[in-house]
């Protein structure tokens, strides 16, 4: 079935269009006399998709990609075209997008009391446009699901968010406009010399510019990618964004969006400009060790769960993109497997954090004191996800991280040693500002009557809630204890980006005894 | 598969079962299922153990698969048995076999010990993995485990202030070891290619001594920072004495006979690769000997008798670092067995002591305790003439022969490590003498002190057996002996390849005139110890009131840990409030984000005030345009 599937010309295509479909159904029929109804027609559908993406692994093993191509318009002699590509690169993400949105709503489940056929609905329709951008390979494709991603998120937000959500909403959508609009503009030039939006095409027309307008070209995009990572110093957005956004849009937003700056550095920005990417790498790669330090420096000092959690993103992104500019096969693999480590235990924090919020009404860290006592087994979950996102061996972030360390310390670049020794402290600081929180919040003396929050804390995990972090869970530990399964499929496409880089690198080897 | 992968994963299934479901069971089950998966361990390492000894090189490898594989990058699960492993195995599992008979006894009165059982269950199953890994990231796996387990262990009493405290401590200072142990194995797989042990040891033949600061230096350099956290050695020595917040037999398991000596394990276990490099062995030897006076000066006078046997422990393990640092690996690897044994003894017999005192730790409350705890006062005493280095105990043979080894070094070590065992025989008769000897000085909890329950005497007994009988196999050839233990771990030293990685010793009678002088040192160190404190306090409150300042210097332990809050930790904190209120919210947000916002609300604002709404300003600026147009079109023109 999973082969028929895969043979017909529209297997992607439905991917994109079932959530978009449901979510239109959502939001547009008059729900409000069966409000639990649209719930369950949304959280079904959403498995269905999960189920629908599972299917795909299957033929992606046995043929290596599926490729759906039509030609869409023509435009001003530009041809635009219609090309959505599942391969080994984008696999695991469309898996882990469809595993979250599922979790997501059956946590939204309780904690959203307002028009609730309307978020639920617009999750879908997040849910497609990912998907969308994740399987677009014609750039003005992945361009226009790239930024329509962000209206389901900005009213996801803006309606259901917190106290500021206002703020936060429109510095959002803002800032991460702004960063596209001069990469839209770089993309038209490439198209009008290229006569397509065909990445390859664009890629050889750029070649035949001068160096410097190369680089203003790959600048471009990397400042695309790197608002939507977020790198350092382009993170400001995200602490407010999450604070704001209800747990269900934090989860989706740490959990996958952000992978998609890492990916599209990937599937376009390196393969298009290859020796550009690698002469900027050095440049790069310091911005994400400052990255992982900063964001964990700063996420030590936070008094709001969420915020911490938040900055530890900005911290271990940034592992991602260092891993990605040692154009190591160790390293980008490493990458990737950090990218579906970080959807996997980031989300589960927000989660978990939400789960605290749902019953206290605060997430302040002070708030809480002791309250291991009363919710074991929310605590023992919040334990293990923190494990996880401090990298300890047999959970999935330490493999990630090690990848990343190993592959940036035998790159080539001139300061690959030094940067991965500089880059292992935010081991340290990951550990301190994560334990540290959960010695506050969950360890030391429940009565303390500073602990404003603890009163609130009478119930463990519902089994609704169990049910969202239960593949989670079982995910940290799979990935931690036999990550080659997330790991073969995109081996082939690394080997080739390294390829691809290499040749043009005088041969000598960094490191040598 | 093979039995040999069950040493760890029965473990694993006890802490499974009792994470899991124990809290519903009955407390016998409890004891039961934690008691024996570590006895069949034990079964296991024991026949495992013959195997090797059986085994033609004594050595055994076992593959079972591959755990992850990237580019060059390979991963087998995989153990190694050979001498050394497998007496390692031995220690962890039988002493901690009768670690965990003990806390059945020792945990009677408290609630909900699943928990408790299930972490020290877990802690044998991640030890175990770390000495039988065959390739370094999966000892790491074993390695940073065992730090986790250490963590929750110190941390179990959660609802106190001070546990949480000292586990959180205990796991930051074991991360910045791990980040060490991290950067060595990235650079060994730099220079080796391959972090498999045989494959990387198999090519140290062909590499020559590094002399000067290299690769392989910063690789060793790196791996003993990592020891240093996970053995508390200077500079990473502040969490052990912290970890006594833990429950006694964990303070005896974790934090003197297994998990601290891992730091040991690791460094003989690549014994060829540290012996390339010269300068890090150095280090080791004097980073080791300075610990082992430091400790043992900062346990002289500690009041808690749990903290004299942490910087004890501590102490101890320099002296072991010194054994490695001087070449002495077989001589540092004895010293970790018989160390293991009395210090496990003694650590179960301060549990008996202070649960016969309803949870009193604190020396000057004790006193006279000999009749009423006469199996425990035997037994510990047993345990601190071991450690004191009596004439023919295993503390003296194992002490004794890296004393003789940093002798041949440098004869700096060896003074400085002889002041350390004066000490040590100081400290360890002042806490024998003010626990059992003399008076009372608190009458009421003396007169409810009873001998503790079979449960636990019996592994007091059978560990002050083990601490006496362990010295048989390791009387070492300097002292006229046979040393078996020392021929049979040469084979893991050299790990099959032909490198000889290990000190020699054999002038006999400078052995024995060094061990003789620094025995009766020690001895009569021990003695006006007893002398002083056989008058009770009366001799260190005078010593205190004349020596005030000393005093408090060591009794606060030289003012380490107010240095490190005052100069790393609270500065750490005050950046980064700087960076997040500074950087993030006035530099980046403010300048880079919210300031073009407001600008462009300005010109917004300011273009909004043309907008009148009165017919005759739009017919003036349209007749302005069109003017201007007309000027442009007839320039251009012209």
């Amino acid at each position: 079935m999973a082969f028929l599937l895969a043979e017909t010309n529209f297997a992607l295509t439905g991917l994109i269009v079932l959530p978009l479909m449901v979510g239109m159904c959502l939001v547009l029929l008059p729900w409000y006399r069966s409000v639990k109804a649209a719930k369950f027609f949304g959280l079904g559908f959403s498995l269905l998709i999960f189920l629908y993406g599972l299917l795909l692994i299957l033929p992606i093993r046995t043929i290596g990609s599926i490729i759906e191509s039509r030609s869409w318009f023509t435009l001003a002699n530009i041809s635009v075209n219609y090309v959505l590509v599942l391969d080994g690169l984008n696999l695991w993400l469309i898996q882990l997008t469809t595993l979250l949105f599922p979790l997501a709503l059956l946590a939204s489940w309780r904690n959203i009391k307002e028009k609730e056929p309307i978020f639920f609905g617009l999750f879908l329709i997040l849910e497609s446009s990912i998907l969308g951008a994740l399987l677009a390979q014609d750039l003005l494709l992945f361009y226009i699901f790239w930024e329509v991603m962000l209206i389901p998120m900005f009213f996801l937000i803006g309606i259901w968010g917190g106290s500021e959500r206002k703020y936060a909403a429109s510095k959002f959508i803002l800032y991460t406009l702004a960063g596209s609009l001069v990469w839209l503009l770089s993309l038209i030039f490439l198209a009008n010399l290229a006569g397509s939006f065909n990445p390859t095409l664009l890629s050889l027309a750029a070649k035949n510019q001068s160096i410097h307008i190369q680089q203003m070209l790959f600048l471009s995009f990397v400042l695309a990618f790197a608002i939507k990572v977020p790198l350092f110093p382009f993170h400001t957005w995200l602490p407010d964004a999450h604070v704001q956004a209800p747990t269900a849009g934090s989860a989706i937003l740490a959990g996958i969006l952000l992978k998609l700056g890492g990916y599209g550095l990937l599937r376009f920005a390196i393969p298009m400009f290859p020796e550009i990417a690698l002469s900027m790498s050095r440049a790069l790669s310091i911005l994400s060790v400052i990255a992982i330090l900063y964001g964990a420096w700063v996420a030590f000092v936070q008094e709001d769960m969420k915020k911490l959690v938040a900055y530890s993103s900005v911290s271990h992104m940034g592992f991602v993109i260092l891993g990605i500019f040692s154009f190591t096969l160790i390293g980008l693999q490493g990458s990737m497997l950090q990218m579906l480590n970080h959807g996997v235990s980031t989300s589960a924090l927000f989660f978990l954090v939400g789960m605290i919020y749902d019953r206290a009404h605060t997430r302040n860290i002070a708030d809480f004191s002791g309250i291991a006592l009363r919710l074991p087994i929310l605590t023992t979950l919040f334990f293990i996800v923190v494990l996880s996102s401090i990298g300890l061996p047999l959970t999935n972030g330490f493999i990630g991280e090690f990848l990343i360390l190993n592959g940036t310390f035998t790159s080539t670049l001139q300061w690959g040693p030094i940067l991965a020794m500089v880059a292992s402290l935010g081991v340290v600081l990951s550990a301190a500002y994560l334990l540290w929180m959960f010695k506050r919040i969950f360890w030391g003396s429940y009565d303390n009557p500073a602990a404003k929050g603890n009163i609130y804390l009478a119930k463990d995990l519902t089994w609704r809630e169990g049910l969202v972090l239960l593949p989670l869970i079982i995910l940290i530990f799979w990935m931690g204890i036999h990550p080659q399964t997330f790991m073969i499929d995109s081996e082939l496409i690394m080997k080739s980006i390294v390829t691809q880089i290499i040749p043009s690198i005088p041969i000598s080897s960094g490191v040598n005894p | 598969m093979n039995s040999a992968i069950l040493i760890p994963l029965i473990p694993l299934l006890g802490f499974l079962l009792n994470g899991l479901i124990g809290h519903r069971l009955p407390r016998f089950i409890v004891n039961l299922i934690a008691c024996s998966t570590i006895a069949t361990s034990f079964l296991l390492s024991c026949i495992w153990f013959i195997r090797v000894l059986e085994s033609p090189e004594n050595r055994i490898d076992l593959f079972f698969g591959q755990w992850f594989q990237v580019g060059n990058l390979n991963i087998p699960l995989g153990f190694v048995l050979d001498a050394l492993s497998s007496v390692m195995l031995l220690v962890i599992t039988g002493i901690g076999l009768l670690i965990h008979i003990y806390s059945v006894g020792y945990m009677h009165h408290e609630k909900g010990t699943s928990r408790y059982f299930a972490y020290l269950n877990l802690f044998v199953f991640f030890m175990t993995l770390l000495v039988l890994s065959s390739s370094l990231p999966l000892l790491f796996v074993g390695w940073e485990g065992v730090g986790l387990c250490s963590y929750l262990l110190i941390g179990y009493y959660y609802q106190t202030d001070e546990a949480p405290r000292a586990g959180l401590k205990a796991f930051l200072y074991n991360r910045v070891g791990d980040v060490g142990v991290l950067i060595g194995m990235m650079t060994l797989f730099a220079v080796f290619k391959t972090l498999t042990l045989s494959d990387l040891l198999k090519q140290i033949p062909q590499l020559g001594v590094e002399t000067h600061f290299g690769l392989i230096t910063l690789a060793t350099l790196m791996l003993f920072i990592g020891c240093t956290g996970k053995s508390a050695q200077i500079p990473l020595y502040l969490w052990l004495p912290d970890a006594m917040a833990g429950p006694t037999p964990v303070s005896a398991l974790i934090h003197a006979a297994t998990m601290v000596t891992s730091g040991v394990y690791l460094i003989c276990r690549l014994a060829p690769l540290f012996s390339l490099t010269p300068i890090t062995l150095n280090l080791i030897a004097w980073i080791g000997v300075a610990t082992a006076l430091f400790a043992a000066t900062m346990a002289l006078f500690q009041r808690d008798i749990k903290k004299v046997l942490a910087y004890s422990t501590v102490s101890q393990l320099g002296f072991m670092f010194l054994g490695l640092g001087v070449s002495g690996f077989s001589a540092g690897f004895f010293h970790v067995f018989t160390h293991a044994w009395f210090k496990a003894l003694l650590f179960l017999g301060a549990g008996s002591v202070i649960l016969a005192l309803h949870h009193e730790q604190d020396l000057f409350e004790m006193g006279g305790l000999r009749k009423k705890l006469p199996i425990t006062f035997f037994t510990m005493l047993i345990g601190a003439l071991c450690l004191m280095g009596f004439p023919g105990t295993s503390g003296f043979a194992s002490k004794d022969e890296i004393l003789y080894l940093a002798y041949l070094h440098s004869p700096a070590l060896w003074s400085f490590g002889v002041l350390a065992a004066l000490c040590t025989a100081f400290y360890i008769t002042r806490l024998m003498v003010l626990v059992f000897a003399g008076k009372p000085r608190h009458l009421e909890r003396f007169s409810h002190a009873h001998e503790s329950p079979q449960w636990m005497t019996v592994p007091l007994i059978l560990l002050s057996l083990g601490s006496l009988l362990s010295v048989v196999i390791g009387w070492p050839e300097s002292f006229g002996g046979h040393n078996t233990i020392a021929t049979w771990l040469a084979s893991a030293f050299t790990f099959g390849q032909n490198v000889q990685p290990e000190a020699h010793s054999s002038d006999h009678t400078l052995a024995l005139q060094l061990a003789f002088l620094s025995t009766t040192l020690s001895l009569i160190s021990a003695g006006v110890a007893w002398r002083l404190y056989s008058g009770g306090l009366i001799w260190e409150k005078r010593f205190e009131q004349k020596y005030s300042r000393t005093y408090q210097m060591i009794r606060e332990k030289y003012f380490v840990d107010q240095g490190v809050k005052a100069l790393i930790v609270t500065p750490f904190f005050v950046m980064g409030k700087v960076f997040w209120k500074l950087g993030d919210v006035i530099v980046i947000d403010g300048i880079g984000v919210n300031l073009p916002g407001a600008i462009t609300r300005l010109i917004g604002d300011l273009g909004s005030h043309l907008q009148t709404g009165r017919l005759r300003n739009y017919t003036l600026f349209s007749m302005l345009g069109l003017l201007g147009l007309l000027i442009l079109l007839f320039a251009g023109r012209a």
